[in-house]
């Protein structure tokens, strides 16, 4: 098969991806729904229901096909991926686009795997969406035809550096993730108690813990990243370090992280100060990843995103 | 006079506490990230001058304001340099106490068991063989101290050791570049296929030393440039592949040897390496007097203003008498579009084109004020005719002529010493390991303690971290 079939095939993967995930996300919705207007559980007698612990077993199947869209949407975005990869004859992470697809998948992977540990499946309505986002935008104003790489990006440092930060940054976004629902659900709960829906999402303590767990476990990659990169910028640019915008926003987000680390294990911080300092690191990364990439100049902007 | 000592001293004290303080290190962290915010908004000396250059034409004011606050050398400046150094200072002083400590944990025997395990956490009683206990948990690869009726073990050190690792790799990085930045040097050098390049300061375009750096550090390598191959995608007309074929000697008498320079494989001489950066064209130009002498002869080096090296400079002629100056344009595949500037189509010389506009006068040359060989100083000088050549085509005009004899490429080598390089490298490798077992492992004290028939136990886990519930679990299945 020609480069450019496997380019075709690859966006059709991506494109009944986006189908399954919106299926996933509507099954999410609906079992979030459902489970409200639950009749078992607004039992009148027992007066407010704000206070009632609620029963998700008539959910569970919904819930179920929910996350089993999660998995096939995951697996088709894979096969888009891999594709994109072949059609190109190199990793499939050179440009914007290919960022995107690569992050959401690594964003996608990594929710999975901590759903086989915790049970997150809470998170499925807002992930679903945000992957939507990600790649809705990804395949309607980031896409670049599959195309051969330029001189400089000719290395296997492409592989490590690229795909090391990739992972990062999928892990940083699902911390962000929850760390927003934390500051959510604790502005809810000052307000007086968590609605009937948002019962089943796990207390607040396990929401710090989730963020501080996925940010610890992904920092020395991050750091990883960082110096596969430094050691490629030698290679390739004569300098390890040059404060570049993508090597200073890279080392921002590091030094927000660090101290995010230092703040909870060290200093004590936990809850609201440290799920803000974790979403501002998140947003470091976010603002990298956006405006470097298209506003920004210097060595890391190639060719059209 | 001892008063006013003791209060200096502990004043001093006093501020190397504050300093030192894990508060103060977190403020000074997340400050060092902010304070890197403004160099990647605005152009940076150290990335190119044109883009500042143009920040000031763009906004004188506000340029000569920020100037004065070094925002165009965020990096290097006082208060960046302030700020860093200060976290440096906290994060010695908090990881020496930390070394010493963690020695001594690491020499003395675990501390002796709590006389009440009851009010520890994962305290259970059960009946089990404590004579076994010692071995099990020696096999477990824990620490022990028994002393009568009670066993207190100790296990993960490294995690503590990780952590120590971390932060003095820290400190090696900053060694590493701060080496760097003293002993090192960078330059770029244009060199045109078929020359030579010997490695002396003169032959340099553009050189910076570092504040330590002298010329006997530079290593006397000899270069010739062979051959140089670019690929291009005849669709997209990007670059593919660029390889410089070279000849190459350690010491300007010793036997050249044949060696390629990629883009991501540099040459290396030690802590020198020789990178291939950019690539142009040089037209090969004669150009003779009125009476028909060669006054000049050699390879032009012109810079390339798109992706098809459309490329633009300058011919300088000043040993003749009036001097004679071209502005010359070299298209490698020319197009010519009705109404549109002349351009190259592709970036391979498939229909190489020389533009000359002729200039002459005084150069400018000799006043002393320097010049860009890119460019002619016009201010003197008038212009006497336009010209478009093939290969092998010549131009006359009344003091002179031009002859294009054809076109080689140009290469530019950038050539940078780094002797700090290998140590912020493994200050980066070791820095990773560190956190990879301050991370990742655990550590955890168990106690066991005889009472009569029966056995107590308990446990802590350092920083709540989980795990020592199974293990402890564990410990009483195998020894009941």
């Amino acid at each position: 098969m020609s480069a450019k079939s496997w380019a075709y095939i690859s966006n059709y993967f991506v494109y009944s991806s986006m189908v399954v995930y919106t299926l996933a996300f509507f099954s999410h919705a609906y079992e979030t729904a459902w489970s409200l207007r639950n009749p078992d559980v607004a039992d009148k007698s027992e007066g407010n229901l704000l206070t009632k612990t609620l029963d998700f077993t008539k959910t569970e199947k919904i819930a179920r096909i929910a996350t089993s869209m999660m998995i096939l949407g995951t697996a088709l975005l894979f096969g888009g991926v891999v594709a994109r990869g072949i059609s190109a004859g190199r990793v499939p992470w050179s440009n914007m686009y290919e960022f995107s697809i690569t992050g959401a998948l690594a964003f996608c992977v990594t929710y999975l795997f901590t759903l086989r540990k915790y049970d997150l499946r809470w998170l499925g309505l807002p992930i679903s969406i945000l992957v939507l986002l990600v790649l809705g935008t990804a395949i309607t104003v980031l896409y670049r035809p599959s195309a051969p790489l330029v001189p400089a990006l000719k290395s296997t440092w492409l592989v490590i550096h690229v795909s090391a930060a990739i992972i990062s940054g999928g892990v940083f976004f699902l911390a962000n993730v929850i760390s927003g629902m934390y500051l959510w659900l604790d502005s809810i709960e000052k307000r007086g108690g968590r609605n009937p829906w948002a019962k089943r999402l796990p207390d607040l303590e396990t929401l710090d813990q989730l963020a501080y767990r996925l940010v610890a476990f992904v920092f020395p990659l991050w750091t990883f990243a960082v110096i596969a990169g430094a050691i490629w910028a030698e290679h390739a640019w004569g300098r390890y370090w040059g404060w570049d915008p993508k090597e200073t926003w890279a080392f921002i987000t590091w030094v927000a992280y660090a101290a995010y680390l230092h703040a909870r294990v060290t200093v004590g911080w936990r809850g609201r100060k440290a799920a803000w300092l974790c979403l501002f690191a998140g947003s470091t990364f976010i603002f990298n990843y956006i405006y470097v990439n298209i506003w920004g100049t210097g060595k890391h902007t190639y060719s059209g995103l | 006079m001892s008063d006013i000592e003791l209060g200096f001293v502990g004043s001093v004290r006093y501020l190397w506490r504050q300093l030192t303080s894990m508060r103060t290190a977190l403020f000074l962290l997340l400050l060092t990230g902010l304070a890197a915010i403004p160099g990647s908004l605005i152009p940076q000396r150290t990335n190119g001058a044109i883009p500042v250059q143009d920040y000031f034409k763009a906004n004188p004011g506000l340029a000569k304001f920020l100037d004065k606050i070094w925002m165009f050398d965020v990096y290097g400046s006082p208060w960046f340099s302030a700020i860093y150094i200060l976290l440096f200072i906290s994060l010695i002083g908090c990881v020496i106490p930390r070394v010493i400590e963690h020695s001594k944990s690491v020499i003395a025997p675990p501390p002796a068991a709590p006389s009440r395990l009851e009010r520890m956490e994962h305290f259970r009683t059960f009946e089990g063989d404590f004579e076994s206990a010692e071995k099990y948990l020696r096999s477990k690869r824990f620490r022990i101290r028994q002393e009568g009726d009670w066993i207190s073990a100790e296990k993960g050190y490294i995690r503590e050791f990780g952590n120590v690792l971390f932060h003095l790799s820290l400190i090696l990085i900053l060694i590493g570049v701060s080496l760097g930045s003293l002993f090192g040097m960078k330059g770029d050098s244009i060199l045109n296929i078929g020359e030579r390049f010997t490695n002396i300061p003169t032959n340099y375009d553009s050189i910076t030393y570092g504040k330590l750096f002298s010329d006997r550090m530079l290593s006397p390598f000899v270069i010739k440039a062979d051959n140089f191959v670019a690929k291009y995608n005849v669709v997209t007309n990007m670059p593919e592949d660029y390889t410089l074929f070279v000849s190459v000697a350690n010491k300007p008498d010793a036997k050249p040897v044949k060696r390629i320079i990629k883009v991501n494989s540099p040459l290396n001489f030690g802590s020198t390496s020789v990178y291939l950066q950019a690539n142009g064209y040089s037209p090969l130009v004669t150009v003779r007097n009125a009476r028909g002498a060669i006054v000049f002869q050699g390879a032009v080096p012109l810079l390339p203003q798109d992706g098809n090296l459309s490329s633009t400079g300058a011919i300088k002629v000043p040993d003749t008498s009036p001097q004679i100056g071209f502005v010359a344009s070299f298209f490698p595949t020319y197009e010519q579009v009705k109404g549109k500037p002349a351009r190259s189509s592709y970036p391979e010389a498939l229909d190489p084109r020389l533009f000359i506009a002729t200039y002459v006068g005084d150069l400018q040359v000799d006043n002393g004020v320097p010049q860009s060989v890119y460019k002619l100083n016009r201010e003197k000088m008038v212009q006497v005719g336009l010209k478009s050549l093939k290969v092998g085509e010549t131009y006359k005009f009344n003091d002179g002529s031009l002859t294009f004899e054809g076109y080689v490429p140009w290469v530019n080598l950038n050539i940078v010493r780094d002797p700090g390089k290998q140590v912020a490298l493994i200050g980066g490798i070791l820095a990773i390991l560190g956190l990879l077992a301050s991370l990742f492992t655990r550590h955890r004290r168990v106690w066991i303690r005889r009472k009569g028939k029966t056995l107590e136990i308990a446990g802590l886990a350092k920083n709540a971290a989980p795990g020592l519930a199974k293990e402890i679990e564990n410990i009483v299945k195998e020894l009941a």
